[in-house]
């Protein structure tokens, strides 16, 4: 059974957060090259078994460093995302037909994901007209001007990490693992985040909220980083 | 070091990253790729004013941080820990992308794998061998006013990196405005590929015969020591 909170104090224990997630599920994770991943939620999926995901994230990290280990683990069957290269795993898997997946431009991605999250039907974009990235896509014409029609994405569960939360789920980053993480705040049907410092309603400064607390459904506490970075020695 | 100083030891690198560097100008918004675009930072004067653009969401890095001092969450879009300059701003990749989208970056340095003389650029797949994905090249190529690609001449195999056509799937078409290799420095104008300058000790017969793509010629061809 799987609960959420009611009312305006959404803080949650990781295992009680786990219970939303599902062999089989839309995932989608805030983070750049591991920077800004949640790492808690995506060991809590590990712990948990899941399997099959369908992973939305800008790219698949490195092999120890973040989601990159959800593809490392072979619990990703589909990954949409703008980059692959520096986790090999990844690569590997898709050469063996073991991991599909669907590239997007980074920035088409960023605005797939935020119309999603902002109840739009798609976007117009010219990137990558002239290229394969056009592959499947309608066309259509506004003033003369061709564009592609993009698709908007949502995930069943979306994870991510802030630096500091109030118990609502009012948003502060931490510098530039901001990255993906308020789009991917709105495109959850359930959005889980992770954060270093819970602080009371009313800490938080109104002026300095990036993502506004009715977008998030449970926060849970941060139990840190736990891999080395690729530059650490 | 600053420019002008040619260093006895310089690797073809930082040679490129050199000339490259030339090209900026007080003012611009800039976003260097990886690899050689990330030297390019090192040989820029410091009366020169620029920022620095990250498609993770910052305006305005600076330097390495110092050993220890590195913030694992503040980080350039290659993943390496940077610091920031004055004036900096953080941002989520929306809006990254909509500096880039709305044209506001005046100029971009990228690595190709091919780059065709009519300044198409392929640097994002190799079928069936290494497929890294786009990342934000597709819209860094096609949106950026000035394209700048730095790149070795020739590939692992010997083989031209600068073609009559792009054998790779593009990453854009059309879009490269200026080519610096460790071999030469090339134009893509209107009418064609044009060869500006050789790198010393290269000639000018040298750079034609290592290239497959037709390069043409306007008056004199510069060196570049």
């Amino acid at each position: 059974m799987t609960v959420k909170p009611v009312g305006f104090d959404k803080v949650v224990t990781v295992d009680l957060a786990a219970t939303w997630f599902r062999d089989g599920m839309t995932l989608m994770v805030g983070g750049f090259g591991g920077v800004g991943n949640p790492p808690t939620l995506i060991q809590s999926i590990l712990d948990n078994n899941i399997q099959n995901i369908t992973l939305i994230s800008n790219d698949t990290a490195f092999p120890y460093i973040g989601v990159g280990k959800l593809i490392t683990e072979r619990r990703v069957k589909k990954v949409i995302a703008s980059h692959i290269g520096s986790n090999p795993n990844a690569g590997a898997q898709m050469t063996a037909g073991e991991l599909e997946v669907e590239f997007c431009p980074q920035g088409i991605l960023a605005e797939r994901v935020r119309a999603g999250g902002v109840g739009l039907g798609g976007i117009l974009s010219d990137i990558g007209i002239g290229t394969i990235a056009e592959k499947g896509k309608s066309k259509v014409t506004v003033d003369g001007r061709e564009f592609l029609l993009e698709s908007p994405l949502t995930a069943e569960v979306a994870i991510l990490h802030a630096k500091k939360a109030d118990r609502y789920g009012n948003l502060v980053f931490d510098t530039s693992a901001r990255n993906f993480n308020p789009l991917v705040a709105m495109a959850g049907d359930l959005t889980i985040v992770e954060v270093d410092e819970i602080v009371e309603v009313g800490e938080l400064n109104p002026e300095e909220i990036i993502t506004p607390g009715v977008f998030v459904d449970m926060i849970v506490q941060s139990e840190g980083v736990n891999w080395r970075w690729a530059w650490e020695k | 070091m600053g420019m002008g100083e040619v260093n006895k030891t310089e690797s073809y690198r930082e040679r490129i990253a050199r000339r490259a560097a030339q090209e900026v100008k007080n003012g611009m918004i800039i976003n260097l790729g990886i690899g050689i675009p990330t030297l390019v930072a090192d040989f820029i004067p410091k009366e020169t004013e620029v920022l620095f653009h990250a498609e993770n969401g910052i305006l305005g890095t600076g330097p390495t941080p110092e050993p220890g001092q590195e913030n694992p969450m503040l980080c350039n879009a290659g993943g390496f820990p940077v610091t920031l300059v004055t004036g900096a701003s953080f941002f989520d990749s929306a809006t990254a992308f909509a500096i880039i989208r709305r044209g506001l970056l005046d100029m971009t340095i990228l690595g190709v794998l091919e780059v065709s003389q009519k300044g198409d650029i392929a640097n994002w797949i190799v079928p069936g061998k290494r497929v890294p994905g786009m990342g934000g090249a597709m819209e860094l190529a096609q949106k950026a006013k000035k394209v700048l690609v730095t790149t070795t001449h020739l590939d692992k195999n010997g083989r031209s990196k600068i073609v009559r056509e792009c054998n790779l799937p593009l990453t854009a078409k059309g879009s490269a405005d200026l080519i610096i290799t460790d071999m030469a420095v090339m134009e893509v104008r209107e009418d064609g590929l044009y060869l500006i300058e050789v790198m010393h000790p290269y000639t000018v017969a040298d750079v034609i015969g290592a290239t497959e793509a037709e390069l043409k010629i306007d008056g004199e061809v510069g060196v570049f020591e």
